[in-house]
């Protein structure tokens, strides 16, 4: 087991460098000197040229190739090309906004999705487990953004229950704390891009746990169960769903990173002021060092999600080797 | 070919398979003649008694209504249809002609290829895609190429590490030691033998990677970052986005999302009553 964290928090670190690396030569590649919202073509060459000396973009490759690994290591992202300020301060309220609403979400889905997966493959044939099937593809195949924005038109629109989006409502909470999130106005605006959030990353664990159900069903110890005469419900979760979490299990990094990866995607739908949403607005402004520190924040979350994911796969199956 | 008309009677097996199949084939027809039907051109705003057709709703002249800038939401879906089957094909061909060919070749040679190839591949596992998408179609500009080419990118790897696992337990198998026997040289028996029988996990895969990328490319163009020059059913909704319009005009953002989930579904459809096949525990006894 030891093994097996030592060789992950490598492999970690190993992925992190190569993300780090590849991140420079992408973001020196993005059309336009870095400096060009602050250098304008009308200066004086010379004034341009110390301007660049200033950011340090005269220094040979390798030397701010360094000072770039050294400044992200502390968390030193820079300074905004749109508001001066600085970046680390833009994110760390928006890092909270996307966990909040990303991390809860997945947990609640996947609990539900194994529940009802389980319930579906033991169920199998009864008009319920077929109708539940076709939902779920159906709720698949739907693009997340359109079902959001059908979610607004419906609650938030037509019936008015819900806010049709943001975090608060603006100007609730000029200097926002830790109060904000504890608010009855945050539940409220959290609600629609939660639940649907949720309902859509339900239907891959409740999909794949009835896959993973009806393999163990076949399986002989759920046919001795049933013989030693043990409860209807005894074997459906203590001996039949409980081997069936394996593959589900397998799966939370991937979809973990797919569910941060996707926080763009339901963040603009809903103007939740998360990384997401930070990171297409800079992009739209060509803020570059804000660009550069929200995409290297979430791919943090979700190096550190698999990390995480896969050790919880360790503890699960004390079976594994790693390969 | 034998692999396509098992695949095909194998989905024409079960109801679900059949519809999926049938609807699959008319987003393809669509596809094809759709553009050639259209009343109208997707960017073309329309005038009636020299005023702009702004905002219309459904009516016999523009079946679901006009755009704010009044062009002609029907013509805008069937244009639409052309892009998502271009796109999902060209990707699902893609993820099948890398990821089978990798998935051989790691699976069969083993040792040191299948470790490099597997490394490869799990560099880009912390490269979380959309926000890394947006930000290389900002270097590269907006084009349907770059799109499918980065999609292909991404999932070719699942289809490999699937392909690679069932390879290693066929390498296994009798036959493939008597094809040795009788003097069939490495690529032979792969080919020859292996490949026939990885096919069906191999198909199962590729629709999934198809269904992948439509909702994905319609994600892009929902975002803003779709191809400026081609109509998507993303980009549609995105330009009521843009417009704010959404909440005022139904039947401008309703139909494309129905469009990409019927599409997705018969995808997936079409997946899942092939893998009941290839999977026999999934049969319905």
């Amino acid at each position: 087991m030891q093994r097996y964290i030592l060789h992950r928090t490598w492999q970690m670190a190993i992925t992190l460098f190569a993300l780090m690396t590849l991140m420079f030569f992408l973001f020196r590649l993005l059309p336009g000197d870095p400096t060009m919202t602050v250098v304008s073509s009308a200066m004086d060459p010379r004034a341009q040229a110390a301007m660049r000396a200033q950011f340090g973009l005269d220094r040979p490759l390798l030397e701010q190739y360094l000072a770039y690994l050294v400044s992200y290591a502390t968390f030193d992202f820079g300074y905004s090309f749109h508001s001066s300020g600085r970046v680390s301060d833009m994110l760390a309220g928006r890092l909270v906004n996307t966990l909040v609403l990303i991390l809860p979400s997945m947990i609640v889905a996947y609990a539900l999705g194994t529940l009802i997966g389980a319930l579906l493959g033991w169920y199998r044939g009864r008009r319920f487990e077929i109708a539940a099937v076709l939902l779920a593809t159906a709720v698949q195949a739907a693009p997340l953004f359109w079902v959001g924005m059908l979610a607004i038109l419906f609650f938030s629109i037509h019936l008015g229950w819900f806010p049709p989006g943001h975090i608060v409502p603006p100007g609730a909470f000029p200097d926002p704390t830790w109060r904000m999130y504890l608010s009855p106005e945050f539940f409220h605006h959290l609600a629609l891009p939660f639940v649907v959030h949720t309902a859509y990353q339900l239907s891959y664990p409740t999909l794949l746990m009835r896959s993973s159900m009806l393999n163990t069903i076949g399986e002989d110890f759920v046919e001795f169960a049933r013989i030693k005469g043990l409860r209807e419900r005894r074997i459906l979760f203590g001996h039949a769903a409980r081997n069936s979490l394996l593959p589900v299990a397998t799966t939370i990094p991937m979809i973990l990173g797919w569910a941060l990866a996707g926080s763009v995607v339901i963040e603009t739908v809903f103007s939740w002021p998360g990384l997401g949403l930070l990171m297409i607005e800079a992009v739209q402004r060509s803020d570059y060092p804000v660009v550069q520190a929200t995409f290297f924040l979430i791919a943090i979350l979700t190096i550190l999600g698999t990390f995480a994911a896969d050790l919880l796969y360790g503890v699960l199956d004390p079976r594994i080797v790693y390969d | 070919m034998s692999w396509i008309v098992q695949f095909i009677t194998a989905v024409r097996r079960t109801a679900s398979g059949r519809i999926g199949l049938y609807v699959f084939a008319f987003f393809g027809l669509v596809a094809i003649f759709g553009p050639m039907l259209a009343p109208y051109e997707p960017f073309e705003r329309v005038y009636h008694d020299g005023r702009l057709v702004r905002l219309a709703s459904p009516s016999a002249q523009h079946w679901l209504g006009t755009t704010s800038l009044g062009r002609d939401v029907f013509s805008q879906m069937l244009y639409g249809a052309r892009q998502a089957m271009i796109v999902g094909c060209a990707t699902a061909i893609g993820v099948a002609a890398i990821g089978v060919n990798v998935g051989l070749i790691a699976g069969y040679f083993g040792g040191r290829i299948d470790a490099v190839m597997m490394r490869i591949t799990d560099i880009f596992l912390g490269v979380p895609f959309l926000p890394f998408l947006i930000v290389v179609l900002a270097i590269t500009g907006r084009s349907t190429t770059t799109i499918i080419f980065a999609m292909t990118l991404i999932m070719w790897r699942a289809a490999a590490r699937v392909i690679r696992a069932q390879v290693l337990s066929i390498k296994q198998m009798p036959f493939v030691a008597a094809a040795r026997t009788t003097g069939a040289g490495d690529f032979t028996v792969l080919y020859r033998e292996i490949a026939p029988n990885i096919m069906p996990i191999a198909l199962v895969n590729v629709t999934l990677a198809m269904a992948w990328a439509i909702i994905t490319e319609a994600s892009i163009g929902f975002l803003g970052y779709g191809d400026p020059s081609v109509t998507s059913w993303g980009s549609i909704i995105h330009a009521a986005y843009a417009a704010q319009m959404m909440y005022r005009a139904p039947w401008w953002v309703i139909p494309p999302g129905i469009a990409i989930m019927v599409l997705v579904s018969s995808v997936y459809f079409v997946g899942r009553a092939y893998e009941h096949v290839v999977n026999p525990r999934l049969a319905v006894q």
